[in-house]
């Protein structure tokens, strides 16, 4: 087994598809250098016809790749950060995702447009911070959201060979988290399958991206006293219904947490699927950012509005107790 | 067939394809009604007769000039704005969206200025493969005040994409005149990226096919982008809906004088009578053909009305909650 950190899977995902599939090539700012340290020596290797460092025209460039995308090459936009989304939610909402029912299938649109560095990063407050996921969940556009490196290796690579628009998700607090992988093992990972991190009996604890790791936490400190289930989706659309239910039917009780707002959030849309559909023994609850949150930018008020994991710990808590 | 007959000849089908169409709306057998092209059809006919089959397009929510003039099927596209599962798009896009890949066309497109971004990528994705084709995107003067379109003449200048940017000046951005609407010239927008831009007739076929000759033979062998701006004058509404609302922004010796210049005449006379007859007859036949296809045609099945949702065939739960009882 081998150290792999999650941005180095993240890298190596890119470089190993560029080298399989010359129609793969990656274009967004400040990426002949690497800023985020993702495209690194792409550039050197691949020229600028296959990484193209563009000028700051996000609307533009998120088109320019569906065009591209048309044309019969696999485009990746790596976005600088979080917020440019909502600049260019006409180009993949209104253009890219709506290219093939619109044509009567004639079209397809294999764009991946990627984040390497969603949600807070400490210190960047208001436009630089969010998570905008559920968003383009909810408008239909694929949505993923890695929590590991193998899975972030896996989920880059599916994307990229993806025939549809995809949006790939990797939250700021994920970049560092370094795991024990078998590089032999390493490969696609399908979408909307989801992950059991650890099994459970008394509880579900549904947790999307870098919550993943408190999830975790969490499930540890409460051992020796509620038996918790850590479900991982990994892809928010499709979302694994079938994997949630199957644990759902363990534990008989849930709890989401979600680094984004709670209003009309994907935490609320996985509740209220449960609730429809699955059987709960006592209701179920969400930790999430506050109804339309704009994150501070000082560090305590930072923190104050992002889902904790004592949040998280309480909340299991208050589930299992309210059954007994 | 010599290319004054050609030029005649689209021109003559979009301008019977439209009058139909529109007789189709007032019988409810269009819904959602139409952007008419009426007026505007030397530019589609101009620009696309120097185009090949590999050429890419992006067209207007007004598409159907330039979907026709590129070559899509007129009897599969009559039956797409009829809604009919025959459609070119299958009755999932309808006038705003018509499109045809076969033929390059990559749809009409209901956001003003939405293509040219998406034909510089098309552009951009020829050059990559080492191909000589050329994308063209149209857009109207109301484009011309989107930031993305700008954006994308400085991506086309800058790499030196081949792709030409035709400005369909009618006037109006629906019922907001030039004068009203825009700032400065248009071709001067161009300009100020370095893309080469000339202002020519609309209602001269062979003036605007001249200019679009030198535009893509320019894109092919590597001279970057060019924009023309083509004047014309729509005849009839910017939406068929405006007769129903009765919208009035126009004198009427205004339009009387714009439809004095008609394109259909213009090119028309350069034809010896018997030809134009010929051909007029010719669309005619067509067009019956055309209508009598798309009503004869069966209408999609609602079972199917989010098929191609996903190129890759992925479909999501159903939107009934509560009565879907199988988890999906």
């Amino acid at each position: 087994m081998a150290r792999l950190s999650y941005l180095k899977a993240l890298q190596r995902a890119l470089a190993d598809e560029m080298a399989r599939d010359e129609n793969v090539c990656v274009l967004g700012e400040d990426i002949g250098v690497g800023v985020n340290n993702v495209t690194t020596g792409l550039l050197a290797k691949h020229g600028p016809l296959r990484v193209v460092d563009t000028p700051l025209s996000e609307q533009a460039f998120t088109s320019f790749a569906t065009g591209a995308a048309l044309a019969g090459q696999r485009p990746v936009i790596e976005f600088q950060i979080p917020s440019l989304l909502f600049l260019v939610f006409e180009q993949i909402a209104n253009q890219a995702h709506k290219f093939s029912l619109m044509t009567g299938g004639q079209a397809k649109v294999p764009v991946t447009y990627f984040v390497p560095g969603s949600g807070s990063r400490s210190g960047w407050a208001g436009q630089h911070s969010d998570h905008p996921y559920g968003l383009f969940a909810h408008v239909g556009v694929k949505t993923v959201v890695p929590a590991t490196p193998e899975d972030a290796y896996g989920l880059f690579l599916t994307a990229i060979r993806d025939d549809d628009p995809v949006m790939l998700f990797a939250p700021a607090g994920s970049l560092g988290v370094r795991g024990d992988v078998d590089m032999d093992a390493l490969g696609p990972v399908p979408l909307g399958v989801g992950r059991v991190h650890r099994e459970g009996t008394d509880v579900t604890v549904v947790a999307v991206g870098h919550l993943v790791q408190s999830a975790l936490a969490v499930a540890e400190q409460l051992a020796d006293q509620i038996s918790v289930e850590v479900f991982d989706p990994r892809t928010l659309h499709p979302f694994d219904w079938d994997g949630l239910a199957a644990s759902v039917a363990k534990t008989g009780r849930l709890v989401v947490i979600d680094d984004s707002n709670r209003m009309c959030g994907i935490a609320g849309e996985i509740l209220a699927t449960a609730a429809e559909q699955m059987r709960l023994t006592v209701p179920p609850k969400r930790v999430t950012r506050p109804d339309g949150a704009v994150l501070p930018f000082a560090r305590e008020l930072d923190l104050a509005v992002q889902p904790q994991q004592d949040q998280l710990l309480t909340a299991v808590q208050e589930v299992y107790k309210s059954s007994r | 067939m010599n290319m004054a007959e050609g030029l005649y000849r689209t021109m003559r089908l979009i301008r019977r394809f439209e009058e139909r169409a529109i007789e189709l709306v007032h019988a409810g057998e269009i819904i959602g009604g139409i952007h008419p092209y009426i007026g505007q059809e030397a530019i589609a006919a101009g620009v696309c007769a120097a185009l090949r089959d590999d050429d890419v397009i992006t067209s207007t929510h007004r598409g159907h000039g330039h979907v026709l003039a590129k070559g899509a099927d007129p009897v599969r596209m009559l039956a797409e704005l009829t809604g009919r599962a025959t459609g070119l798009n299958q009755g999932r896009g309808g006038s705003m969206h018509a499109a045809d890949f076969s033929k390059g066309i990559y749809g009409a497109n209901g956001i003003v200025g939405a293509g040219g971004a998406i034909a510089t990528g098309a552009a951009w994705a020829a050059v990559k493969e080492g191909s000589d084709r050329v994308a063209v995107s149209f857009f109207g003067d109301g484009a011309v005040n989107q930031g993305v379109l700008l954006e994308a003449f400085n991506l086309a200048a800058l790499w030196r994409l081949p792709v030409l940017f035709v400005c369909e000046n009618n006037g109006y951005a629906t019922t907001l005149t030039v004068a009203q609407a825009v700032a400065g010239s248009i071709t001067a927008r161009a300009e100020a990226f370095g893309i080469p831009a000339v202002s020519v007739d609309g209602a001269d076929a062979a003036a605007v096919l001249d200019a679009a000759r030198d535009a893509v033979a320019r894109g092919r062998t590597g001279g970057g982008p060019s924009f023309i701006e083509a004047t014309a004058y729509r005849f009839d509404a910017h939406h068929t809906w405006e007769h129903k609302a009765r919208v009035r922004y126009r004198a009427d010796e205004e339009v009387a004088a714009g439809r004095s210049r008609d394109p259909l005449d213009i090119q028309g006379v350069r034809l010896d009578a018997e030809t134009r007859a010929g051909i007029d007859a010719d669309t005619e036949t067509l067009m019956a053909e055309a209508v009598a296809f798309a009503l004869d045609s069966p209408r999609p099945d609602p079972a199917g009305a989010l098929d191609h949702l996903y190129a890759t065939g992925l479909r999501g739960r159903d939107g009934i909650g509560l009565l879907d009882t199988a988890v999906r």
